[in-house]
């Protein structure tokens, strides 16, 4: 192979994700346009979903599932938060390695697990234990956030614990020279000094939730109703289209179109926010 | 010499890390005078900022390092303490706050200028506002970085220079009135201009506090200390007043070390 | 006193944090394990779905995995390059670098739906090649960056060196920056494609799912994870069984490319 083609190829391969991160875009927003034409802004604060007797038309708000996307991502995050910093925090600063090894070896094997294994286990294991706890009947929107911080926690924590430990080992020893403890150096020195990548380990996080999909479905129940108490069922976007996108037909079919348009976008503005504006640009060349 | 003026006392010290069969530290004995500045020299892995990183137990964040021996710190009226014995968090704290530790390279908190000074004396508990003024402007004065400092004491100390970091530093450390000040080759990672202002800070602050420093510069020991310390493998080679060991060495090591052969 | 008690409580949280979730670890693998274990049979290997086996669904997931990366890994490595090697610190390769690490985050059921508009509605149904296809878009941006991150690695000395000897550029990436970053690329890869073989949202309405032995990917195509789902919901206790088994050996296989990509590649060196 010649330079010049060796080279026009791998352009070509580069500006591959281009095309397709557009082509999602454009793609999702043309199918969508029959959904925004017919209920426009009202979409996303509408609670109906309703097909028409024969199935041509009808009316289809996102408020349920984006509501039950929301609530479920802030359940998760709500638990997974201070979870992870214990766990990265254990990992930096208190284990000693012959012990922080094998747990961080753990954790990111557990971040390793697929999404359906998590939804299955929930599913028969979790679920009851919910039930027995704050009753309901066992799937529902507190089941699926425990389940999904369960499977945030690991990702969070590596990130975090990455980026504490970037945290020179002279400034905390320097703090401790004047009189911290443990915690005090944690909170003064290596939290603030590993910002950026707490910060935006936690809202990439928040993307990974918002947009899981086999963990949730499992457990949210997939029901089209507001959730009343913690414990009810709902359905959030990406169960609703995991189930019911492939049977739908033209408007519903679009307005399903609309929902992953929406997850895009919100994810797409939530993934650019953590890592360009907190965690930075990735790694840098080598001198 | 008189054993009057003692701050610190090391009587057959031997240490050995966690990871090491062998002691890196050999029965080391040193007094630490008060109100003097007692410099420590020798080769590379001597052992001089490991006898150094002992005298504030801050090998303790590491687990498993053996201590044999003494270190004697001592307060008013002759009262005298061995830190080896100290087991509690609180008198880790206690002793950190007694002594204090400069590193090779600044290390300013990740927080602002004022904050930098203050957080010593927060974490002693100093709560009152006007004090905690009172006492960081005093400690940037006596460091000698108030002019510099004073218009942005709300900036993060992250902005400043070098040498200005590491007199933030000593600021920093000076602001607890710690009785002892352990520095790790301070100006190591200076420039001329930057070391010779920090030369000049300790000697200044003297006749406030004790000080020990590892040097590898054998012109700054010279002119800055009134005793040295020479180490080698382990040992302590000599201890003398310092113009004794640089102009009439006893030991034949001290004198080939201070004349360049080797290290 | 005070700030002491504090300390050792966060510490004491701290702890029980990371002993929790080792807890969850061992909870998950341990049910799984035993649950699974105990439903795995002779004929769980060998027969079909429609048998009550997972032999066309191992085969299908396996199928679609690989070819998605032999998709996915040359066209991303080749991005890679041209991120690194040629477009470095031009305005065009920072963006796509940007665009593809957003790439790496997004949802992947969403990514199931623009290959169900694009190559699953206009062709008449559901087939194994928009189940790869929706697989190598997931695939290729973490392959990019692997590639790019590993290649930021090799110390430009090397380049020049190679320059300096009279080799052209893209002979001396190819035959020494490339091996130079061959154990990380590896790596990366390896982990990807445990990545896309547990998925299974992609898949859903690309490939769906075929009950009988088949390497007909014009049609649907047999798949372990999106099987899972839907025995996992049946009310009859011998589909449960199955799926339990399926998914335990899922995770096996996912785990054990984790660990080989991880250490073991890692430490031979």
């Amino acid at each position: 192979m010649s330079g010049k083609l060796f080279r026009n190829f791998s352009f070509l391969s580069a500006t591959l994700s281009f095309f397709i991160l557009v082509g999602i875009f454009a793609v999702l927003f043309t199918y969508a346009q029959d959904a925004m034409h017919e209920f426009g802004f009202d979409f996303l604060f509408n609670e109906t979903w309703e097909a028409d007797e024969d199935d041509e038309g009808g009316i289809f708000g996102g408020f349920i599932p984006i509501i039950g996307t929301l609530l479920s991502t802030l359940i998760a995050m709500l638990i997974a938060t201070p979870l992870a910093m214990g766990i990265s925090i254990f990992l930096t600063e208190i284990a000693s390695e012959t012990i922080a090894k094998p747990v961080s070896i753990a954790i990111e094997l557990l971040a390793a697990i697929p999404s359906i294994i998590y939804g299955m286990w929930g599913l028969f294991y979790f679920a009851p234990i919910v039930h027995d706890i704050f009753g309901g009947n066992g799937v529902g929107l507190l089941t699926a956030g425990i389940v999904l911080a369960i499977m945030i926690i690991p990702f969070m924590a590596a990130i975090t614990r990455d980026s504490m430990n970037t945290t020179p080992q002279v400034l905390k020893e320097s703090a401790y020279a004047m009189g911290a403890t443990k915690f005090e150096v944690i909170k003064d020195v290596v939290m603030p000094y590993a910002k950026g990548g707490i910060i935006g380990s936690i809202i990439l996080a928040l993307g990974r939730a918002l947009g899981e999909t086999m963990a949730v479905a499992f457990l949210i129940g997939s029901v089209m109703s507001l959730p009343g108490k913690i414990t009810d069922p709902t359905t959030s976007i990406p169960v609703l289209l995991a189930n019911n996108f492939a049977e739908a037909q033209d408007l519903e079919m679009s307005s399903m179109y609309f929902l992953a348009l929406i997850l895009f976008v919100v994810s797409f503005f939530i993934i650019s926010i953590a890592k360009f504006y907190f965690l930075g640009k990735p790694v840098k060349v080598k001198k | 010499m008189t054993d009057n003026n003692l701050v610190l006392e090391i009587k057959d010290f031997s240490f050995t890390y966690a990871s090491a069969d062998a002691p890196s530290l050999k029965k080391i004995n040193l007094p630490i005078e008060e109100n003097k500045i007692t410099a420590m020299i020798g080769p590379s892995g001597c052992g001089k900022s490991t006898l150094l990183r002992a005298m504030n137990r801050i090998h303790d964040l590491y687990p498993g390092n053996k201590y044999e021996g003494e270190i004697n710190l001592y307060r008013e009226a002759q009262e005298k303490e061995n830190i080896l014995h100290l087991k509690k968090e609180n008198d880790f704290i206690k002793l950190r706050q007694e002594v204090g530790m400069i590193f090779q390279k600044p290390t300013p908190f990740p927080m602002s200028i004022f904050d930098n000074v203050a957080y010593g004396l927060k974490l002693a508990g100093l709560k009152n506002k006007t004090e905690l003024k009172d006492r960081v402007e005093k400690a940037l004065k006596d460091a000698a970085i108030w002019k510099e400092t004073k218009d942005r004491l709300n900036q993060s100390a992250l902005g400043m220079s070098g040498g200005q970091q590491q007199r933030l530093c000593i600021a920093r450390a000076v602001a607890l009135k710690p009785r002892v000040l352990l520095f790790d080759e301070p100006t190591s990672a200076l420039d001329p201009i930057s070391t010779g202002a920090i030369e000049e800070l300790i000697s200044e602050i003297k006749s406030e506090v004790s000080m020990v420093i590892v040097t590898h510069n054998m012109q700054q020991a010279s002119r800055l200390s009134d005793y040295t310390a020479f180490m080698y493998l382990g040992d302590m080679v000599e201890y003398d007043k310092t113009e004794n060991i640089f102009l009439n060495p006893k030991e034949k090591l001290t004198e080939e070390y201070i004349t360049g052969r080797f290290g | 006193m005070n700030r002491l008690l504090l300390n050792k409580i966060i510490l004491v949280l701290s702890t029980l944090s990371a002993v929790i979730g080792i807890g969850f670890l061992f909870w998950i693998l341990g049910t799984l394990s035993y649950k699974g274990i105990s439903s795995i049979h002779w004929s769980t290997f060998a027969n079909d779905l429609v048998e009550g086996g997972i032999r066309n669904l191992l085969v299908g997931q396996f199928t679609m995995a690989l070819l998605a990366s032999a998709l996915a890994v040359p066209l991303g490595m080749m991005a890679g390059i041209y991120l690194r090697e040629y477009g470095h610190g031009s305005k065009l390769a920072s963006l796509i670098r940007n665009l593809s690490d957003i790439m790496m985050s997004a949802p992947s059921i969403v990514i199931g739906v623009f290959v169900f508009a694009l190559f699953v509605d206009p062709f008449g149904g559901y087939n194994g090649y928009a189940g790869i296809i929706a697989l190598a878009i997931m695939m290729i941006p973490i392959i990019i960056s692997t590639t790019d991150n590993m290649l930021a690695l090799v110390p430009k000395e090397l380049r020049e060196a190679g320059i300096a000897l009279g080799g052209s550029k893209h002979k001396i990436i190819l035959q020494i920056v490339i091996k130079a970053a061959k154990v990380g690329i590896t790596t990366g890869v390896l982990l990807s494609f445990a990545r896309i073989i547990g998925e299974t949202a992609p898949l859903l309405f690309t490939s769906a799912n075929n009950q009988f032995f088949t390497m007909d990917l014009s049609g649907q195509f047999p798949s372990l994870t999106v099987s899972i789902y839907n025995l996992a919901t049946y009310p009859d206790s011998a589909s449960r069984e199955l799926a339990w088994a399926a998914s335990f050996i899922l995770t096996m296989i996912v785990l054990c490319i984790n660990l080989i990509g991880r250490y073991a590649i890692r430490n031979k060196k």
